[in-house]
């Protein structure tokens, strides 16, 4: 598997004297979709506008495609493209020639036949001789990832691209990632939402303050964290849990009726087992048993919360 | 070098000018023609010849000089200041150009405009009073300079400026009296002695007077003087342009 950008001791302190970045070392892989999960002023963007060249790294380096983004910068963004969090787009040009433009200033020849795929692609086809300031703000951060694709990039940087957008569009963003992937683009978004993190994500990177404090395949993290839990519905309900249970570390519900044991699945002797042997022992009668496992939101709050 | 970039860059600027005629080119030529009415046939009439010319004729270069300057920094300010206004000078900071290219783009396209308007300008003049062009070489020559140097002047504010107000406050307060106190509508001679030494430190009496002499062979100061001027301000700006590119300066945090 090869490293497709690669991170490494970067930190950055703004001129106010905030440090926003601390030590930060990451390698994305060739064609991965990578999630940069945390919460509101983790650094996401910081993180993200420095491997573009909006922001100046304070120490560290950054290669992306084997190039230094400060001493082979055009070898690197010519890879790169990026929709940012705002919605920063021109006025008065037409959706067409913004896009052009895009291409342009990436160093490509005029294609429009490829200008034309990426608007039908985002349904903006219709609206291709529209004046940007006539557009809805959905369709606005749809010409935001035209114009970001519109120098067939190898990576795309997608900078928060579901926050405050309608369904229809979180739908067509999780269908346009899939179909990058299949393209073999790599793909880095940044997300303060679990779900998303989960529904696009092969890896999820956890930053907060500055820090990524946990890298995994989320398939993995999930795995590895999730902690699973059971729950008991008993026939009667107990008003105290018995002594010969009480190394279970049970919870009772409040009117008495249920039981809750935490587990971690991974374990061999995780105990349910013996659990629902002692319970029967104890001569409590259950109707009905059921599992849940946390998801990546409960995972992410425990992360955070320890840090803090 | 990127070229496509270069090319992109610059046809957006030519494009945002065509869709702003009435500003960029109409309210110019109007106001220049106002000067010529005003200053030109009403006053002038009762003015004798100045070194010769007469006075209708004597102003075309200043005025062309004075839209020239103005004009020059306004194209090239509101070129880069409302992309960094709005936010959207993050695409052209995140593609691979280089500031050179950036700058070529930026600089040429509101130079280009503000030449148009210059010939634009000239022609105009032509209707109104008999023009004489003796140098036409040096005339464009001037011409262009004046129109590089200011736009690079231009594109300097519009980097420095953090806000609209501030924009204007150099054109406004700096530029405008310094060309009409640059004998653009009189002759430095005209002066009292203390006034010429003072008028000496205006570098637009430079730019005028150079601008004059291609037209009709007079001038306040010598030609080449005027000639090393334009180049002393071209370059200091380009050092300037430079040591923003080089620190980020308002462009990058
Ligand atoms: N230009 C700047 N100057 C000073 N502080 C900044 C600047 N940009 C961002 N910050 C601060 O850096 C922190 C991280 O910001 P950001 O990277 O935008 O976080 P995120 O994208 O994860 O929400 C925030 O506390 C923010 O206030
Ligand atoms: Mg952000």
């Amino acid at each position: 598997m090869t490293t497709m950008i690669s991170i490494s001791n970067l930190s950055k302190t703004y001129d106010s004297g905030f440090q926003a970045l601390k030590t930060v070392n990451l390698d994305i892989r060739r064609g991965e979709i990578f999630a940069l999960l945390g919460p509101n002023g983790a650094g996401k963007t910081t993180l993200i506008s420095i491997v573009c060249g909006l922001v100046n790294a304070s120490t560290g380096t950054v290669t992306v495609g084997g190039h230094d983004i400060v001493t082979d910068y055009r070898a690197a963004r010519e890879l790169i493209g990026l929709v940012p969090q705002e919605l920063t787009t021109e006025a008065f040009e037409t959706v067409f020639s913004a896009v052009s433009f895009s291409r342009g200033l990436f160093g490509k020849p005029a294609n429009p036949a490829h200008i034309e795929k990426v608007l039908r692609s985002l349904s903006l086809w219709d609206k291709r001789n529209s004046r940007i300031m006539t557009l809805s703000g959905g369709m606005k951060r749809r010409l935001l990832i035209a114009k970001a694709l519109s120098h067939e990039p190898g990576i795309l940087f997608l900078d928060e691209p579901t926050a405050g957008v309608d369904v229809e569009l979180r739908r067509d963003m999780w269908a346009l990632v899939s179909e990058l992937r299949r393209q073999g683009v790599t793909v880095i978004l940044t997300t303060h939402y679990i779900e998303e993190a989960e529904e696009m994500a092969d890896r999820i990177g956890v930053i907060t303050r500055g820090e990524i404090i946990l890298v995994e395949d989320k398939a993995t993290l999930m795995h590895k964290l999730g902690r699973k839990q059971l729950t008991v519905q008993l026939q009667e309900a107990i008003g105290a849990i018995p002594e010969t249970l009480s190394g279970y570390g049970l919870e009772r519900t409040e009117d008495g009726h249920a039981l809750v044991f935490t587990y971690d699945a991974e374990r061999a002797q995780h105990g349910v087992a013996e659990l629902l042997r002692d319970l029967a022992t104890a001569g409590i009668a259950f109707k009905d048993v059921n599992t849940t496992q946390s998801s990546l939101e409960d995972i992410f709050v425990d992360l955070v919360k320890e840090e803090r | 070098m990127n070229l496509h970039a270069i090319n992109a860059i610059y046809r957006f600027e030519m494009a945002r000018a065509r869709r702003t005629l009435t500003q960029s080119i109409i309210s110019p030529v109007i106001s220049t023609s106002l000067y010529f009415v005003v200053f030109g046939a009403a006053i002038g009439s009762r003015i004798p010849h100045v070194d010769g010319v007469s006075y209708g004729s004597f102003i075309v270069p200043g005025l062309i000089m004075l839209a020239l300057l103005t004009q020059s920094i306004a194209n090239a300010s509101f070129g880069i200041y409302f992309p960094r206004f709005t936010g959207t000078i993050y695409e052209v900071l995140s593609a691979p150009v280089s500031y050179l290219e950036i700058v070529i783009a930026y600089v040429g396209a509101a130079a280009t405009k503000s030449i148009i308007l210059g010939l634009i300008i000239l022609a105009t003049a032509a209707l109104f009073v008999p023009l004489t062009i003796q140098h036409p070489l040096w005339m464009l020559m001037f011409l262009v300079l004046t129109a590089v140097t200011f736009s690079l002047l231009g594109f300097i504010i519009g980097i420095w400026a953090d806000g609209f107000e501030k924009l204007q406050l150099v054109p406004m307060l700096i530029v405008t009296p310094l060309t009409f106190l640059g004998g653009s509508f009189y002759s430095i001679s005209m002066l009292p002695p203390f006034w010429q030494t003072v008028t000496l430190f205006n570098p637009v009496v430079y730019l005028v007077s150079g601008f004059r002499w291609s037209f009709y062979g007079i001038a306040d100061v010598s030609p080449a003087l005027s000639l090393g001027m334009t180049f002393f301000f071209l370059v200091a700006c380009i050092v300037i342009v430079g040591w923003i590119f080089r620190t980020g300066y308002r462009l990058k945090p």
